[in-house]
């Protein structure tokens, strides 16, 4: 009996001790699949950190620019115009408007730049500067923001007012140190006199860093790069996103309704839903190909329209929205749908009444997901005609325009390497901030709806 | 709550307390199936069951796990057209009509026919537009005040309104799982309907909900034709006049409760009503 026993003890106490040593085995396994998991996650988040900090450090400072407090004296004698035309009693509107017209073209014959050079080698800074050069050292957009000031205010000639003028883009660089300075005069951008003389208004506290808002205002330029701004491609992308929310938000959600709650389960609707989960898969480019050949060539769309853009993306996000907006009505509990019939819902009141409203969160963030996809996608619109250098911001969706993704492209590629490259990244820094606002609306408005829910 | 010493439910299962026979009215066949058959794709579910329920009483379907209990309950309102692949043959009439009549919409028979699920499943928006949702859709009710006095008048026959008078704004996914029953049992009631199809609508609550919602049921008996499928012979014994025993898709026995329970003539009823099988 105790023999018995005490085999059955040692029995028990093997067992034991095999559990245990399997223990550690898995403990072990357990302890190593976590501590991989979390360096993977670790080195996820030191690339995040790398690229955003690379971006922000690079991009930032092209938000502040360097201007010069210019003492410009509007001097009659180059200013050599007429006075403003008035309109006379008896003179009819169109005779006026052409008497207008003449006296603006007069205004832009006007050498404006014999102001800014004046302006500069007045400015103080005790060296000799050559006109040229004087000129080199302001942004060539100056001579328009000059010519503006007279147009509204003729008053204006023969006083001396303070303008602001920006540095042009040599002048820019040079000021941020970005240039060596160790470089010989034969290959430095700037002549020596300018160079000279941005040193010595920095010093004098004439040549200061502001806040560069005209990147919002203004649109491309290629003439006068220290004013190019995003403005035009942003309205681009504006047009283009308002095209694929009228259009890919409701198509998509129909279709997605459709084929989940009303479409027969056939051989016709499968095919279907694979193709829709292919179109998913194809590379964007291939939709620019498709909306080139078929907006452009068949329905004669005009070249680098947003409305084009808005309808290339819009087919690039439908599949996005299906699938998105299938799968959160398949995860409505079926009690939901039993509850709304069996009190004699009608199919289409069970789902406006009961599914949407449960599904809406859902919907909404696969909506905004595949709107800020479509507002970075890039590779469809260089087929479209949308990398065309466009310097103006378009009235409507039909209009000629740029968009902020093909703007970074466009800027990264300019010749004038030394500045673009910090342009580029601050058009990146848009870019990438509409996106995390589309994102974080997306967030806000899921917790919102799930909450009232 | 509401109910009388008599229809008080034993809340132990130990005895069967078969209720008192039904009114007279329940001579009178009010639904009736004849040689009903369901199929899911090619596994037939539910063979040749043919039978007669009678009105303002309530029968309890009962039976094993999987003997198709259930979806022959969901015969009635026609919740089988909507299970992909589910085909049910046979002929079934309400009050003569027959339901799958293509003249017939499904909207309206479930107008007519009620429905009350196994897990409580309110409309996740308030209490008064969980019972007023019905009524608006059929066009039952034009002004506020009408369908103020209906969410009422409802919620006091499903015994609800003391509890959530003053919360009427509140979701109907915030009571209690019993509550949330009786909720249900309110909305379904809000419609008008003839006929009450209760699929085990006790099964997710707790003893004292239990006891509440059969209370409920017996006071419903009066107005409504109530079939119920119960996976707990105690409260088809408790509740119903009338039991039909299933198994493996065919109907076996149906007759007075108290005869199925007490002198059943098939010997499979008395195996699974003594426990032998299910």
């Amino acid at each position: 009996m105790t023999e018995i026993l005490e085999t059955e003890a040692a029995a028990n106490d093997r067992r034991r001790a095999q559990v245990r040593k399997s223990l550690a085995r898995r403990n072990g396994a357990e302890t190593r699949f976590k501590l991989l998991g979390l360096a993977s996650v670790l080195a996820a988040m030191a690339f995040v950190a790398v690229l955003f900090g690379n971006i922000l450090m690079k991009g930032v400072p092209a938000f502040w620019q360097y201007n010069l407090d210019a003492e410009v004296f509007f001097d009659p004698a180059v200013i050599n115009v007429p006075e403003r035309p008035v309109q006379q009693p008896g003179q009819s509107a169109a005779d006026f408007q052409a008497e207008m017209l003449a006296w603006q073209r007069r205004l832009a014959l006007v050498n404006w730049n014999r102001l800014i050079t004046a302006s500069v080698q007045g400015a103080g800074a005790g060296v000799e500067i050559d006109d040229r050069s004087a000129v080199s050292v302001i942004d060539s957009g100056a001579r328009f923001v000059l010519r503006d000031m007279v147009a509204a205010d003729p008053a204006l000639i023969g006083q001396t007012r303070t303008v602001r003028l920006l540095l042009s883009a040599d002048g820019d660089n040079w000021a941020k140190g970005k240039l060596s300075r160790d470089l010989p005069d034969s290959r430095q951008q700037l002549s020596r006199p300018a160079r000279d003389t941005i040193d010595a208004l920095i010093a004098s506290g004439a040549v200061h860093r502001s806040f560069a808002w005209h990147i919002f205002t203004n649109v491309d330029s290629r003439a006068s790069p220290a004013s190019a701004g995003l403005a035009g491609a942003f309205m681009g992308s504006f047009y283009m996103m308002l095209v694929v929310i009228l259009l890919a938000v409701p198509v998509g959600v129909a279709s997605a309704l459709y084929l989940e709650e009303f479409a027969p389960k056939n051989r016709i609707t499968d095919l279907i839903e694979v193709n829709i989960n292919n179109l998913a898969a194809v590379p964007s480019i291939v939709f620019g190909l498709l909306g080139a050949a078929v907006f452009i060539n068949i329905f004669h769309l005009p070249l680098s329209a947003p409305l084009v853009g808005g309808l290339v993306l819009t087919l690039m996000t439908l599949p996005t929205i299906i699938i998105a907006t299938r799968s959160a009505l398949r995860a409505v509990p079926p009690s939901l749908r039993q509850a709304a019939l069996g009190i004699g819902a009608s199919k289409m009141q069970m789902v406006f009444h009961h599914v949407l409203p449960v599904t809406f969160p859902g919907i909404l963030t696969a909506s905004i997901i595949g709107v800020a996809q479509a507002l970075g996608e890039t590779a469809p619109l260089l087929l479209i005609g949308m990398n065309a250098f466009v310097a103006n911001i378009p009235a409507t969706p039909l209009d000629q325009s740029a968009a902020l993704p093909v703007q970074v492209y466009l800027w990264q590629g300019n010749e004038n390497r030394n500045f673009f490259e910090e342009r580029t990244f601050a058009a990146i820094i848009v870019l990438l901030g509409l996106m995390i606002l589309l994102n974080a609306l997306a967030i806000w408005l899921r917790t919102r709806l799930e909450r009232k829910a | 709550m509401n109910a009388t010493p008599e229809s008080r439910a034993p809340l132990s299962g130990s005895r069967i307390r078969p209720s008192a026979p039904a009114s007279v009215a329940s001579s009178v066949s009010r639904i009736s199936a004849r040689d009903v058959t369901v199929h899911y794709g090619p596994k037939q579910a539910i063979f040749d069951v043919s039978i007669e329920i009678p009105e303002k009483s309530v029968t309890a379907f009962i039976g094993p796990s999987g003997c198709g209990k259930s979806t022959f309950l969901r015969c009635f309102n026609r919740m089988n057209d909507t299970i992909e692949g589910c085909k049910v043959g046979g002929l079934i009439t309400i009050d003569g009509d027959d339901i799958h009549d293509p003249s017939l919409d499904v909207v309206e028979l479930r107008a007519r026919v009620g429905m009350v699920f196994q897990k409580p499943n309110p409309f996740p928006k308030s209490i008064y537009d969980n019972i007023a949702y019905g009524p608006r859709i059929h066009g039952l009710v034009k002004t506020k005040a009408e369908t103020d006095d209906l969410v009422e008048s409802s919620l006091k026959k499903a015994g609800l309104w003391k509890e959530v008078a003053d919360r009427l704004d509140a979701p109907g996914t915030g009571l209690s799982g019993g509550q949330q029953q009786r909720l249900c049992i309110a909305r379904t009631i809000a419609t008008g309907p003839e006929v009450i199809l209760m699929d085990e609508p006790c099964s997710a609550l707790d003893p004292i909900a239990t006891s509440i919602v059969e209370d409920l049921i017996h006071e419903l008996r009066a107005q409504y034709t109530i079939i119920i499928v119960t996976h707990s012979m105690q409260q088809a014994a408790r509740v119903s006049q009338k039991t039909a025993f299933f198994h493996l898709g065919k109907l076996i026995e149906y007759g007075e409760t108290e005869q199925i329970f007490v002198n059943p003539k098939e010997k499979q009823t008395e195996a699974y009503i003594t426990g032998r099988i299910g």
